[in-house]
């Protein structure tokens, strides 16, 4: 494919509508936990729900390094995920609310969103339970030549789980398009990292010759382009690769855990929220190089607003499904 | 009855003839697991399948049973039909997660949109002299599962059959294999044929006892069927080959007709398979029965090293033999 020769002024037109899909992208994924948030404490939502709030550039970072076909993996903080690869939020708060215009016709739930649609495998209740669904994915890819790469997301408590070294070691001896991406936002639950993750975390890929590579997940442009670099290592045949992104997580484990002060310190989250936030850190950007005005940003935040509330009135208004359906589809 | 159906097969042949059957049909029916490939496994039933479908299709991994495990899990949601290949059933420990929180509920949580058309191939059964981590019949575990199919051949026949419908099923199908049975030989078409699953097989008819046996204890509960015929005993042997989906109509018509039945099955008689039949069996069959329904299953101890000891714990031709004449009394 030859490339037609662009202007600088269209390079950089491109650089910043590019930029600004992104920050759209990261409010709707804060927009969107706010009303998880709002319906959970309203009593509306059953169940759990895990915000992602503080993770955003993670999420929007790689999904927009991907093809739609391109596949993803998530966990159980794994709306931004969803939204970010391409889930559309009314149908999204209809699983949370279990209603059968749900992604998964309300049998899966906030834990379990997943559409082949948009490539997302599943999101998976199981700490790295989806390390081995990620990496037959990949397998597929290779075999079946179709050029698709596999995203794994997890938490940094996955860490934890051998599966995760027995996939690694396995992707990388067949030379697997698979990105293994470890959010580290410090906490496994209610426990700091350090007090069960010993050593330097990105050797632990290193050591079956995995290529490495950390990054700050509070900023998407980095984020993004080293997920950019990687994927398309992984698309020609570059073998896997594992991303670290250092986050952090604005709420609690889940929405019901308000007193955290046993574990850590309302200062150290004041301070995350305060100078290191994606979307502040990612709109200043945009504001000094003159890509956009503040202006534009407001205007995005109140659209990306309505649409949140449009999509959770859609939700609250949805069907549950029929008691008809509880044993359906549990053979294919 | 045509000449095809003449030609005898061992059981290993047999499981390897439909894989390779499989193998030419579809290009997406991939095989991996520890010692596949040139090894053909320690039991060599995939001696031969490298060499025609190669190393792309019959893939050594390494010794992560979880990992690999897992592989498939996702390589069946994205287009391959992969054949996981699990040594030693007593591994399925370490597959556990993959298979009951992953490959058992894809389907069910997606809400019917991913499917993971995938086949764990293990084995079971006692009495090789292989000690406690390698002699367990661990098939009632994944029968309790929704999502999952379980299959337990019991002969040549059934296992080609069974295997062909295995591959071909939309859902993961774990697949029972008797490794004491691998040389058991019996009469295998060489065409394309599949056995579908639920539904019960009578190895032999009889008026005056129902003995339901799985897998290993088919051959045990036909060899005492044998001697209850020298006593004047007339013993029917019902083979359900799936556990699940359980062919439940043929095991109670059986027991309406005989009014006694005994279970056989080499797992663990607690919680296990024997129970699950056995009150099939009472809910469906109560007032036709004469006696309580009995269970014969591997005793309650991990399998014993020692000979002596361990040919003691799972079911004998002569055991269900006295069983059943007792159950008749007729001693």
């Amino acid at each position: 494919m030859t490339m037609a020769a662009q202007s600088p002024e269209t390079v950089a037109r491109t650089a910043a509508e590019q930029w600004i899909r992104m920050y759209r992208k990261m409010v709707s994924i804060r927009l969107f936990e706010e009303q998880v948030n709002e319906l959970y404490t309203r009593a509306l939502m059953p169940g759990l729900a895990h915000l992602y709030i503080g993770e955003e550039a993670v999420a929007v970072g790689i999904c927009e390094a991907l093809r739609s076909d391109d596949y993803i993996t998530s966990t159980h903080r794994g709306h931004g995920h969803c939204l970010a690869k391409g889930a559309a939020p009314d149908r999204m708060f209809a699983e949370l609310l279990g209603k059968e215009a749900g992604y998964c016709r309300g049998k899966g739930g906030s834990m379990h969103i997943a559409d082949p649609d948009t490539g997302n495998l599943g999101a998976n209740a199981i700490v790295a339970g989806s390390v081995g669904i990620a990496t037959g994915a990949a397998l597929s890819a290779k075999r079946l030549k179709t050029n698709q790469v596999a995203v794994c997301f997890f938490g940094e408590g996955a860490l934890g789980q051998g599966v995760l070294y027995e996939v690694m070691n396995i992707a990388q001896l067949w030379k697997l398009p698979v990105i293994y991406v470890c959010e580290n936002n410090l906490y496994n639950e209610y426990t700091h990292y350090s007090e069960t993750t010993a050593g330097d975390i990105p050797a632990r890929a290193a050591a079956f010759g995995v290529q490495t590579a950390s990054v700050d997940g509070q900023d998407v442009r980095a984020v993004h382009g080293i997920a950019t670099r990687l994927v398309q290592n992984a698309r020609n045949g570059g073998g896997p690769a594992f991303l670290l992104c250092n986050t952090y997580r604005y709420h609690g484990h889940h929405v019901g855990d308000i007193n955290r002060e046993y574990y850590r310190s309302k200062e150290e989250e004041q301070r995350w929220k305060t100078e290191r936030d994606p979307l502040k850190l990612l709109s200043a950007w945009l504001i000094d190089q003159k890509l956009a005005d503040a202006a534009l940003l407001d205007r995005i935040q109140s659209e990306v607003r309505k649409e949140m509330e449009a999509a959770v009135k859609f939700a609250v208004e949805a069907h549950y499904p029929g008691v008809e359906e509880v044993e359906q589809d549990v053979y294919a | 009855m045509p000449e095809a159906v003449q030609r005898e097969l061992t059981f290993a042949q047999a499981v390897r003839e439909a894989l390779a059957e499989e193998m030419r049909r579809d290009s997406r029916v991939c095989i991996f697991g520890e010692d596949v490939a040139e090894a053909g496994t320690p039991f060599k039933v995939l001696s031969g399948l490298v060499e025609e479908f190669g190393t792309e299709r019959v893939i050594d991994t390494p010794i992560s049973e979880a990992g690999f495990t897992g592989l498939g899990v996702g390589a069946a949601m994205t287009g391959l039909r992969p054949v996981v290949d699990i040594m030693f059933g007593d591994f399925i420990t370490l597959t556990m997660d993959q298979m009951v929180n992953q490959a058992a509920k894809v389907h069910y949580m997606s809400g019917g949109k991913w499917k993971v058309p995938m086949v764990m191939r293990t084995t079971l059964g006692a009495t090789r002299r292989s000690a406690a981590q390698h002699s367990q019949s661990l098939h009632a575990w994944f029968s309790h599962v929704p999502g999952l199919k379980v299959v337990l051949p019991s002969t040549p026949y059934d296992a080609k059959g069974l295997l062909k419908t295995a591959i071909r099923d939309e859902n993961p199908v774990v697949f029972f294999e008797d490794k004491m049975m691998y040389k058991l030989k019996g009469p295998v078409p060489a065409e394309d044929y599949t056995i579908p699953f639920g539904v019960a097989d009578v190895k032999r008819a009889g008026d005056d006892i129902t003995l339901v046996a799985t897998s290993s204890m088919v051959q045990v509960a036909l060899g005492a069927a044998t001697l209850l015929d020298e006593v004047g005993i007339s013993a029917e042997v019902i083979d359900p080959r799936t556990t699940w989906p359980l062919d439940e109509k043929t095991l109670i018509e059986s027991a309406k007709k005989t009014s006694r039945v005994i279970v056989v099955d080499e797992g663990y008689g607690r919680y296990g398979v024997t129970a699950e039949i056995a009150s099939v069996i009472a809910e469906g069959a109560f007032y036709d029965l004469d006696a309580p329904v009995k269970r014969m299953g591997a005793m309650h101890v991990p399998i014993p090293f020692s000979p002596v000891l361990e040919d003691v714990t799972v079911p004998t031709e002569h055991t269900v033999f006295e069983a059943a004449r007792a159950l008749c009394r007729r001693s």
